[in-house]
């Protein structure tokens, strides 16, 4: 992919519907939400194809770490203003407690810091109350141009 | 997360056992776990590791045990990333307490001594 797209050419949102649309993400079936200066948001919607035990109803945790991925991800193109290939080195989640069964699960992704070759990122999920997250994460990515 | 979840479906994970008998769980390179173009996506992998951890935990408890399994938190670290082949993934408990396991996942592609993901997670084992 191109990593010299010039500021004023990334459109956050056409980018987030694009990989959205193709891949895990698509079988998860997230969606873009909102996005600002160094952070993204998305939206996992409900999924009984996507729980972890039938008789709860209650998401597998699976999808929503793939949610994290992908906002976390986007957050560091909004930081930098650029596309740039990048690589997940390490992600953890908390899991604080379980979605509730039936409610699409938010996910806010957020660039911290940038250097030149690793963005730290953290990030919350919430299943409608954001005061009131259902879990939170932290990461580290590298770009790979060039590597 | 059993691997007979309607997730684990969603997935397509295969199970296979290793010549100790310890579970392998399968996946196949298809577009549908893909991230960036010809890798597969960090969270497709995360999940995998999951599965294969909670149903290894799941099989160590005793038959009469009725414990819920519970995620507290996963740590995965990326290693390498996760090219065009099938993707094989196995667990080890590190400790299994009364009240929380912990559980180390690796997946890996051509060989387990070279890993392209092993992930740390700490489950919680309620009992009421």
């Amino acid at each position: 992919m191109d990593n010299t797209l010039p500021t004023d050419e990334f459109d956050p949102v056409q980018l987030i519907r694009m990989m959205s649309g193709n891949g895990h993400n698509r079988l998860i079936g997230v969606k873009y939400n909102a996005h600002g200066s160094g952070w993204a948001e998305l939206r996992l919607p409900y999924n009984s194809a996507l729980v972890s035990d039938a008789s709860t109803g209650i998401l597998a945790s699976g999808p929503i770490f793939t949610m994290m991925d992908m906002a976390t991800s986007m957050s560091i193109w909004l930081k930098s203003g650029k596309f740039q290939p990048q690589a997940t080195l390490d992600l953890r989640i908390d899991y604080l407690r379980p979605a509730e069964p039936g409610k699409d699960v938010f996910g806010r992704g957020e660039c911290y810091h940038l250097t030149r070759s690793i963005a730290f990122v953290r990030g919350q999920a919430h299943d409608g109350n954001p005061d009131r997250p259902i879990a939170h994460v932290a990461g580290t990515y590298m770009f790979t141009a060039g590597a | 997360m059993e691997t007979n979840s309607p997730f684990a479906r969603t997935m397509g994970f295969g199970s296979e056992r290793d010549s100790e008998g310890r579970l392998v769980l399968t996946m196949a390179f298809e577009t549908n776990k893909m991230g960036r173009p010809g890798f597969l996506h960090g969270g497709a992998i995360a999940g995998m590791l999951e599965a294969v951890a909670f149903t290894t935990l799941a099989e160590a408890l005793d038959a009469d045990d009725t414990a819920r399994i519970k995620p507290i938190n996963v740590t995965v670290n990326y290693l390498r990333g996760g090219r065009d082949a099938v993707t094989h993934a196995r667990a080890t408990i590190e400790r299994l307490g009364r009240r929380v396991a912990n559980v180390e996942a690796i997946a890996w592609q051509d060989d387990p001594e070279n890993p392209i993901a092993i992930a740390q997670m700490n489950l919680m084992l309620q009992r009421d």
